[in-house]
């Protein structure tokens, strides 16, 4: 518990941090806001845009507009969208389980695949399989994402019709939902499953030459056994982080494959927002993924000690 | 047999492993060298104008004659395209590398030297920027600071200063407890002196490691960031937007999305393989730190 809050404690910083670049960012755009919003209306008289300013609070100083944002940040107040005149919250609200969702089995797919390939081929090292494996693994790390989704889409969707092409489906039809998931899930896991495939195979064969790995074959232990209850756990921390580590970069794989596969979701959002300029969603946004990020960290760091009992925060 | 068989190879599996290891980082080498020659010598290597439409020839799959590759939806020569689009992917992956490395080292050897309060910071900004996911970071700065060439380079290098400046950081803190550190220090070389003439050549090894691993990054970023229509824009060929082009066609003219994209795998891959061989060869103490987990395993 005291651990838990010193962690919290320490993202404080990274917390503010995050907000501070996101209030920057409008800042360093070439231009007034004010006159990027009102864009190619023709009239704009300069009482208008005045006007407009006052009503963003554009014309007060820069560490009074600070102070308000982070503020209002800290309310759950992100503004209002430039484009819909909703505020960004509700939108962010309903948008974010499609992300969540991708995110989640991606990673689950990447797990599914990954770590099994990587004991595998740690078990059988140098064999044919190793090295078939291993180079998939680094063809997969290799290619852009945007692309496994081009294929996927050609070969499954139009050459094969297996699943649709675009959308998430329909709420409440879980065949639906699910059918449209598969490929935008694959396309995004991909690059994490070869990642956790090498992270577990050379995790995995530094565990192998592990005494207490020895000792248990000497015992008479089947050799499966000392694989899967010995060293699998002794190997998993270094698997966990590199997951951990890797949410971030599948997280804003999001941008992409939401795009490819024209599927709502914060990806989504973002790139339509900065087509519209609509700066405030895009502000918005951005800090989310920041924080969901953040948490995920935060969750990682405590999953160690359940997978290792060695480690105690206190 | 007490342990797994694999856990102590024989010597000739040793040295097919070593040899295998080193052709793939050799294969590497010369994907890359062949795509910047490609690159620099595109206007001698293309065998038409990149830009020039034909619409009689619209759509036309590869292996028409006069087009390798075929052509796109403008008529246009898909093989020239690629030609001149590895120049985008080169330039912005070098130049976006050179700028995180050139800020990265900067904040690491700073934090990493004088420790105390501007550690504390710059490791804090470190922190922030990596919350974010690296291609959205890069998309920001660009969708605020505009697009372009230059932005886009300055995005992505902007996005890659984290790995830099923790790696420099860590390598400075070693550095800096070593006797010629020291010696420099009773010679009467200023703080400057040290951190430029000493500390930093001595950890070049790893800043040059990491550079050649975060290229293919960078190179993924970018490709990315011109799929959105967030890159060099068209009619300028860069790889990104051809593929983004192409998916408009993606039912009939398949290969117009397809051949851009296995022309950013393979340079990614070359740029992995060299930098994965680098590494094991320069510095094998990266190999949990930088990048990918390391193919050799132990």
């Amino acid at each position: 518990m005291v651990y838990l809050a010193q962690r919290l404690l320490a993202t404080i910083p990274t917390v503010l941090g995050v907000v501070t670049l996101a209030f920057l960012l409008i800042h360093i755009a070439p231009g007034d806001p004010a006159e990027l919003l009102l864009g190619d209306y023709t009239g704009v008289t300069p009482e208008v845009l005045a006007d407009l300013r006052a009503r963003l609070g554009l014309d007060r100083p820069l560490p009074v507009q600070y102070i308000t944002y982070v503020a209002s940040v800290l309310r759950g107040d992100l503004g209002k969208s430039f484009r819909t005149n909703q505020p960004v919250m509700s939108e962010i609200v309903t948008q974010a389980p499609f992300t969540v969702v991708l995110a989640a089995a991606g990673v689950l797919l990447a797990i599914l695949v990954g770590v099994p390939s990587g004991i595998i081929t740690a078990v059988r090292r140098n064999s044919a399989v190793d090295y078939a494996t291993t180079t998939v693994a680094m063809l997969w790390l290799s290619g852009p994402s945007f692309w496994f989704g081009i294929l996927l889409i050609y070969f499954l969707s139009y050459k094969l019709g297996w699943f649709p092409v675009f959308g998430a489906g329909t709420w409440g039809d879980v065949r639906s939902l699910l059918s449209h998931l598969v490929l935008p899930a694959v396309a995004i896991g991909v690059r994490s499953a070869a990642l956790i495939a090498r992270m577990t195979r050379s995790s995995m064969l530094e565990v192998l030459h592990q005494d207490y790995v020895r000792t248990a074959r000497a015992k008479g232990l089947g050799y499966y056994a000392v694989v899967y209850r010995h060293a699998l756990r002794n190997a998993a921390i270094p698997v966990i982080t590199i997951i951990g580590l890797d949410i971030a970069y599948l997280l804003g794989g999001a941008v992409v494959i939401e795009t490819v596969f024209a599927r709502p979701g914060l990806g989504k959002l973002v790139v339509d927002a900065i087509y519209a300029r609509d700066y405030p969603t895009v502000q918005g946004a951005i800090m989310v993924f920041a924080f969901g990020i953040l948490v995920v960290n935060l969750l990682v760091d405590l999953s160690y000690a359940l997978v290792d009992p060695r480690i105690r925060y206190s | 047999m007490g342990v797994p068989r694999s856990v102590t190879p024989g010597r000739f599996r040793r040295a097919a492993r070593t040899l295998w290891a080193r052709r793939s980082a050799g294969f590497g080498l010369v994907v890359v060298v062949a795509i910047i020659a490609v690159a620099v010598l595109a206007p001698w290597v293309a065998p038409r104008d990149p830009l020039q439409q034909r619409l009689l020839q619209r759509l036309k799959p590869p292996g028409t004659t006069g087009h390798p590759l075929g052509t796109d939806n403008f008529g246009r020569d898909l093989f020239s395209r690629l030609v001149y689009g590895s120049r985008i992917s080169i330039l912005v992956g070098v130049v976006s590398v050179a700028i995180a490395a050139g800020l990265g080292s900067v904040m690491g050897l700073l934090g990493g030297y004088f420790g105390g309060l501007l550690d504390q910071v710059l490791m804090r900004v470190v922190d922030i920027l990596m919350a974010f996911p690296l291609i959205l970071l890069a998309i920001a700065i660009v969708a605020f600071l505009g697009g372009g060439l230059f932005n886009l380079m300055l995005a992505v290098g902007i996005s890659s200063v984290p790995p830099f400046a923790r790696v420099v950081r860590g390598e400075v803190l070693v550095q800096r407890g070593r006797d010629y550190v020291e010696a420099a220090r009773a010679l009467g070389a200023g703080q400057g002196r040290v951190m430029r003439r000493h500390i930093l050549p001595n950890s070049l090894g790893p800043i040059v490691v990491l550079s050649t691993l975060r290229i293919s990054t960078a190179i993924l970023t970018e490709s990315s960031l011109s799929f959105l229509g967030m890159g060099v824009a068209p009619p300028t060929p860069t790889w990104g937007n051809m593929a983004a082009e192409g998916t408009k066609f993606l039912q009939t003219a398949p290969w117009i999305s397809i051949v851009p994209g296995a022309a950013i795998m393979l340079m990614v891959l070359a740029f992995n393989l060299f930098g994965d061989g680098l590494r094991d060869a320069l510095d094998p103490r990266l190999k949990g730190e930088v990048g990918l987990p390391s193919r050799r395993g132990v």
